[in-house]
């Protein structure tokens, strides 16, 4: 069963500016939407709370005041991004154990990556991580969701 | 005395799809050791050895536990409780195809 992250041009071009922005820091943050819709609209960059080359973290307080707006707006988390600063896009083994504990509590998101370990051309793979297994996915960019209603409906859940 | 526990989307399976429970207690553990007992198998999510999974977040109201006394946190009466996975990682070196934990 094929899964495949469809996403807004200006998604993309906003979580590569703030990887190079953050860079060489690893950055960090959320795509978020509608409830079940599976299709992310809006980018939330989150403060790595580890600031560090090797390491991200969503700052604890700030996650809780992210979760409870997007609550409030009945949106949840589609995509969790982060850059790797020296090495590919591709995820860690405390990514993939990280995608784990996350499982735990809520549902599975895509799993972006983007490395910024070349100043001249950025990567950026998305991936679903299911009981510690990786499947890469292929990033499909569009300019707008015109067909949304057709877009991410089979997308596998753990719902 | 009623602390609103806010249920993170996986675990409303332990709670028969409820969002939110109201449970007593006059601290965190109390709180959680309540909520066990109507939702059969949510401590063990949340706690092991005695303390907090490091990979989950637990807030009152507003702040975080780990600032307030852990599981020896105190909660009021109309209080909230949140619980988050912490998301974080790193870039170890890659292992591709490798299952991790």
């Amino acid at each position: 069963m094929g899964s495949v992250l469809v996403i807004r041009r200006d998604l993309v071009e906003a979580m590569v500016a703030h990887a190079r922005r953050d860079h060489p820091d690893e950055a960090c943050g959320l795509l978020v939407g509608p409830e079940g819709a599976g299709r992310p609209e809006r980018i939330i960059e989150m403060t790595n709370a580890k600031r560090s080359p090797t390491l991200y973290e969503f700052d604890p307080s700030e996650w809780l005041q992210v979760w409870k707006q997007m609550q409030a707006a009945d949106e949840e988390p589609v995509v969790v991004y982060h850059s790797h600063t020296a090495t590919e896009a591709y995820p860690s083994r405390s990514d993939i154990a990280d995608a784990g504990h996350y499982a735990q509590f809520l549902p599975d998101p895509h799993y972006l990556l983007i490395s910024t370990r070349d100043p001249n051309r950025h990567e950026l793979r998305s991936y679903r991580i299911v009981d510690g297994e990786v499947t890469e996915e292929p990033v499909d960019v569009v300019e707008s969701y015109m067909f949304a209603h057709t877009g991410l409906d089979d997308v596998p859940d753990c719902r | 005395m009623a602390v609103t526990v806010s249920i993170p989307t996986i675990l409303r399976s332990h709670t028969d799809g409820a969002k939110s429970v109201d449970v007593s207690g006059g601290t965190l553990a109390e709180v959680i050791d309540n909520l066990d007992n109507q939702h059969s198998g949510l401590k063990s999510r949340l706690i092991s050895n005695g303390s907090l999974h490091r990979f989950v977040n637990v807030y009152v109201n507003d702040e975080d536990v780990r600032f307030a006394g852990g599981l020896d946190a105190s909660v009021a009466d109309g209080d909230t409780v949140t619980i988050l996975p912490a998301v974080a990682g790193g870039s170890t070196p890659a292992v591709a195809g490798v299952a991790g934990g």
